[in-house]
């Protein structure tokens, strides 16, 4: 096994003073896909906030180190800039901003941080049309403000979008299936297996099965009350679709 | 409206005025009009903060200031350049511009467009030399003389402007820029243009009102522009207000809108000590589409105020109302919005929302919507807001590399962009970017 890109170390948490995240272990070593799954109101997103370094989600134990450094004192813009990106279950309007105006701030302070020169917006045009092509979609998606009046699905194809272009080191997908149909689904997951290589790595949230037939994961941990309480291979995945949740939280149960 | 009782001491104003309301050449029409103006103005006095419509906005500072206002000789003899004039031009623009020296139109400033059919594009004072009918038919039948003490000062010093008149279908060829330019001096501080715009049917027309100063020292300014838009034309106005931060500011736009017209507003405040803006809509038949947008800018110890009607005096026509204020230092911004929708006025279809961004803690606005219903079928919608940037938004842009005072400075200018983006004229947008952005820029640094 090669070093590991992130390691979480007994990661505790809590909002507004509500115990959340309750000792999360889990170690991401480069090429790899790991599912997190479990029901609604486990933690799962509170653990990509947490991992993206959102205000209000306080650490209160344990740590997480990525790439041999400490995370959590990073702010969330740094931690953006070494490669973490977090696809957000619902991703944020920001009207009066140009999606592609964004875009290219964003990437730009990525190779500001790498010491690279900025791109202007005609060498930007062209990467962003390759990407939108992987992704196929439309032209007008990028003359818009950024996800303002977007539908469910297009808000979360724009955030694969953004996470092709940014070419994160360490991608987290909150529930990027929900709110796509089945073609959509199919598009974005083949999107995300394309920019898949040896030396980086996804966690992937979701809490249905059927993303995980398309976004093949080798680990598989299931999130309950704030603990991951199973950890497995892919076949994790469907025998939970088998079963539902239940016999595991019966174990488990608080 | 009752006249309370004024507290200011209104003689040098009405010594003036009737001084002038003795001496200014015109046709007798005229003359009754400033007669009548100055009546208002004696009784009406200067508005106290006791008055409903102005109980955020003393204006005690402006009664303050001694009243030299303008005269045209006054204005001829002010020396300006060109060249001084360079850093109100809109970017590549190369329309006409028209230029006012205290209120009084500068030929030698000013750049006429080429004369098209139709057209109409000059000075207030030529229009009524000329005996252009237009102007006896509708100057000072729209906007009320006893508005306030300041419209009827206005109409007491009626005396030029700008006059642009379109006949029935005439579109004009291409956008006007109408630059009022403040020059302060010890012999007039103060200008009171008169401006008014007729649009026959089916016409339309692009129109800029820009209000500058050259220098920083205090003046007035207290503008009123009525504009007729007829049947099926379509008008776009923009007002912005520019001034330096020792000046008064103090205007009406005042617009009657025909059956089936459309009608965009746009008022951009970023200068002045003190600005009140009343925009008032009203519209006369059916099926008219206006639009009220709108966004201020200001910091320090600045007071803005927007007073704006829609007066749905008929069925079926639709008002929506964009206003956006940021608010930086311990500055104020007072927003009342009023939509009249009437008894006959069935199919309303009105629509108004005020957000704020307030960057400190000491800044301070009052949002009010007024609503005033008698019809019962018809969709009326408001919401204010006021608050600072959203967190949410302000943490996803973090999350994609964007650091905080970055992210912060994006929103801040979003937020402008959703009201300049409604304005149409590409030029006139990158010259609002340039002067806002800089003024975001203090306003976010001086925090
Ligand atoms: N802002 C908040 N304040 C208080 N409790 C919260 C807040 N956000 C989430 N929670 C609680 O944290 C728990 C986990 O939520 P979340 O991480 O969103 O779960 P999941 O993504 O697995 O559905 C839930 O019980 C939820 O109610
Ligand atoms: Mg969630």
């Amino acid at each position: 096994m090669s070093q590991p890109l992130i390691e979480i170390k007994n990661l505790s948490a809590a909002i507004n003073g509500k115990q959340i995240l309750k000792g999360i272990n889990l170690t991401v070593c480069p090429g790899e896909v790991h599912a997190i799954m479990g029901p609604n109101g486990s933690g799962k997103s509170t653990l990509g906030y947490v991992l993206a370094g959102r205000k209000g989600y306080d650490v209160t134990g344990g740590t997480v180190t990525y790439e041999g450094k400490d995370l959590l004192e990073l702010p969330p813009e740094d931690r953006a800039r070494e490669g973490v990106f977090l696809a957000f279950q619902y991703p944020v309007e920001i009207p009066g901003v140009n999606n592609t105006y964004f875009l290219r701030a964003a990437y730009n302070e990525l190779r500001k941080h790498r010491q690279q020169e900025e791109v202007d917006a005609v060498d930007f045009l062209a990467i962003v049309k390759e990407k939108m092509k992987l992704l196929e979609l439309p032209d007008a998606m990028l003359k818009r403000s950024v996800n303002e009046g977007f539908s469910g699905g297009e808000k979360k194809r724009n955030e694969i979008f953004q996470m092709a272009v940014l070419d994160p080191k360490l991608a987290i997908l909150d529930e990027t299936d929900s709110g796509l149909d089945i073609d959509a689904l199919r598009i974005v997951a083949e999107g995300v297996n394309k920019l898949k290589r040896p030396d980086n790595a996804a966690i992937v949230i979701t809490h249905y099965q059927r993303l995980l037939n398309y976004i093949v994961p080798d680990f598989v941990h299931v999130l309950f009350d704030g603990r991951l309480i199973k950890s497995g291979g892919k076949e994790l995945a469907l025998e939970l679709e088998e079963k539902g949740y239940d016999w595991l939280i019966g174990k488990h149960g608080k | 409206m009752t006249a309370t009782k004024p507290i200011s001491d209104l003689s040098n104003h009405l010594a003036a005025g009737e001084s002038f309301a003795a001496s200014a050449a015109g046709p007798e029409w005229l003359r009754t009009l400033r007669r009548n103006g100055l009546a208002h103005f004696t009784e009406l006095g200067f508005p106290t903060t006791k008055l409903e419509d102005w109980i955020y906005t003393p204006v005690t500072a402006i009664t303050k200031l001694a009243f030299k206002p303008a005269t045209a000789a006054s204005a001829a003899a002010t020396a300006v350049t060109a060249q001084q004039l360079t850093p109100f031009a809109f970017p590549g623009w190369t329309g006409s511009r028209l230029v006012f020296v205290n209120g009084h139109f500068a030929p030698a400033l000013s750049t006429l467009p080429a004369p098209q059919p139709g057209v109409t594009l000059t000075n207030l004072a030529a229009a009524i030399a000329s005996g252009d009918k237009l102007v006896e038919a509708h100057l000072s039948r729209h906007a009320r003389v006893d508005e306030s003490g300041f419209s009827a000062l206005n109409t007491a010093f009626l005396v030029d402007g700008a006059f642009i008149s379109l006949a029935p279908n005439a579109l004009a060829a291409e956008p006007v820029h109408l630059l009022f330019l403040a020059v302060p001096s010890d012999s007039a501080n103060t200008a009171q243009p008169r401006n008014l715009i007729v649009a026959g049917a089916n016409s339309a027309a692009k129109i800029v009102e820009h209000y500058v100063s050259l220098g920083g020292a205090a003046h007035f300014t207290n503008a009123i522009t009525e504009i007729v838009v007829g049947e099926g034309a379509n008008i776009e106005h923009a007002k912005f207000q520019e001034e330096n931060l020792e000046a008064f500011h103090i205007a009406t736009v005042q617009a009657t809108l025909a059956r089936a017209s459309r009608f965009l507003s746009h008022s951009i405040s970023s200068g002045a000590r003190l600005a009140r803006h009343n925009i008032n809509l009203v519209m006369t038949g059916p099926g008219v589409e206006c639009v009220m947008n709108g966004l201020y800018a200001v910091g320090g110890k600045q007071l803005v105020d927007h007073h704006t009607v829609a007066d749905h005096a008929t069925p079926h026509c639709a008002s929506h109302e964009f206003y956006h204020g940021i608010l930086g230092g311990q500055s104020r911004g007072v927003f009342n919005g009023k939509i009249f929708v009437r008894k006959d006025a069935q199919k309303t279809d009105a629509k108004q929302t005020s957000r704020n961004l307030l960057l400190t803690d000491t800044a301070q606005v009052d949002t009010k919507p007024q609503l005033e219903i008698l019809a019962d079928d018809v969709k009326c919608t408001h919401g204010a807001t006021v608050g600072q940037l959203n967190d949410e938004a302000l943490f996803y842009c973090r999350t994609r590399g964007i650091a905080e005072v970055n992210a912060r400075r994006l929103l801040t200018h979003a937020f402008a962009s959703e009201i300049v983006n409604r304005i149409t004229v590409e030029p006139v947008r990158e010259h609002l970017e340039q002067v806002l952005w800089a003024r975001l820029e203090e306003l976010i640094e001086k925090k």
